[in-house]
């Protein structure tokens, strides 16, 4: 059985919902995201407390007509991607603080 | 007897903000008045005052990354042909540099930029003109078309900037004005502002329109184009949330031009 993941959004960025999307600015180098609204759910339920099993279950599930395996697998990847951005931070264990650099 | 040599002084206006630089070279003050023609100022009132020392700080290669750093209030803006200490709350610095005019540009742009992060306006890779009072600007990546739509302005136009525009927030909403950075065209704008009324996302096609773009694409559009430089948290923060707030009261519209000027008489 693989680890859980918990992703936090990361503190150096600046971000806005406009709509259902999500536009993220990085602090670091000014790179500009934006996510859609799949993704803007993975990224607010990104509190470093909640598990990404949780927040596709309780959140995208619960919202979309997904199955469960498969939007997992997708934020998994999705996880992932923002993570090697800089602008989500995964960890194997739920952190203290709500956002962290 | 050696008497010192005396500084002398340039005061260099742009969108209200009058930045004094004081140095000992007089052919490279008067190198700044003749390049900042129209954006000379006799005001002895400058917003920012630096001492200039003309020698290379670094290894003088313009092409390299520019870094900025900020401990406490103070700014350290470095690049491989300039270096400059800054204090924006005591309003003075120093800067070290190579006496060209490339090197004072962009020690200026990214002044002004620090500047107008702070007070809700942004610079933008954006051409810009009044018209009827009221100022447009068009912006877009390089070869978007800035500098068509400027030489297609009609005669009653006012050119602000073929390649940046200056946008300052006021207590009625956002006003545009002249800059002296020039792309293609080579001239400077009019040292002149007006309200804003409409940004337009630039590009080619094969006839003219313009489509309006929701607030997501409006941000994108021109978060993209900005003129920003800083790593600063702080700093990105106010700009992101200027910009947010300006896409909210300013139109932000995709304006697709047949290089002619009839484009001209779409835009209100």
């Amino acid at each position: 059985m693989s680890q859980s993941i918990y992703p936090c959004r990361s503190s150096r960025i600046a971000a806005r919902k406009l709509g259902a999307e999500m536009m993220i600015m990085c602090a670091s180098d000014s790179t500009l995201f934006t996510l859609n609204e799949t993704a803007t759910l993975l990224w607010e339920g990104a509190d470093g407390s909640t598990s990404l099993e949780e927040i596709v279950a309780n959140t995208i599930c619960s919202q979309f007509d997904v199955e469960y395996a498969e939007a997992l697998r997708d934020a998994e990847i999705l996880a992932h991607q923002l993570a090697s951005h800089g602008i989500l931070l995964l960890t194997n264990e739920p952190m203290a603080a709500s956002r962290v650099g | 007897m050696i008497a010192a040599a005396a500084r002398s002084e340039a005061v260099i206006q742009i969108g209200g903000i009058a930045v004094c630089v004081r140095a000992d070279d007089s052919a490279f003050l008067a190198m700044l008045k003749h390049r900042y023609t129209g954006f000379v100022s006799s005001s002895a009132s400058a917003d920012f005052h630096f001492e200039a020392d003309l020698s290379s700080p670094g290894n003088g290669d313009p092409d390299t990354d520019v870094r900025l750093t900020r401990r406490a209030s103070c700014w350290t803006l470095e690049r491989g042909d300039f270096r400059a200490v800054w204090d924006p709350v005591s309003g003075s610095g120093k800067i070290q540099l190579v006496p060209n005019p490339y090197s004072i540009d962009a020690l200026l742009r990214i002044l002004h930029s620090l500047t107008l992060a702070t007070q809700g306006g942004f610079l933008l890779h954006a051409a810009s003109a009044i018209r009827n009072g009221k100022a447009f600007l068009f912006t877009g990546v390089s070869g978007a078309g800035k500098t068509t739509i400027a030489r297609l302005a009609p005669k009653d136009a006012t050119l602000l900037t073929d390649e940046i525009s200056y946008v300052r927030k006021d207590k009625n909403g956002y006003i545009a004005c002249g800059t002296p950075f020039s792309g293609e065209l080579g001239s400077p704008g009019e040292n002149v502002s007006a309200p804003l009324a409409a940004v337009y996302m630039l590009s080619k096609g094969p006839e003219n329109r313009i489509d309006s773009l929701c607030a997501a694409e409006a941000t994108h559009a021109v978060l993209s184009n900005l003129l920003f430089f800083a790593e600063d948290q702080e700093l990105v923060n106010s700009v992101f949330h200027a910009v947010c707030q300006f896409v909210g009261r300013v139109p932000v519209s995709r304006l697709t031009f047949f290089p002619d000027s009839q484009v001209w008489e779409m835009l209100q």
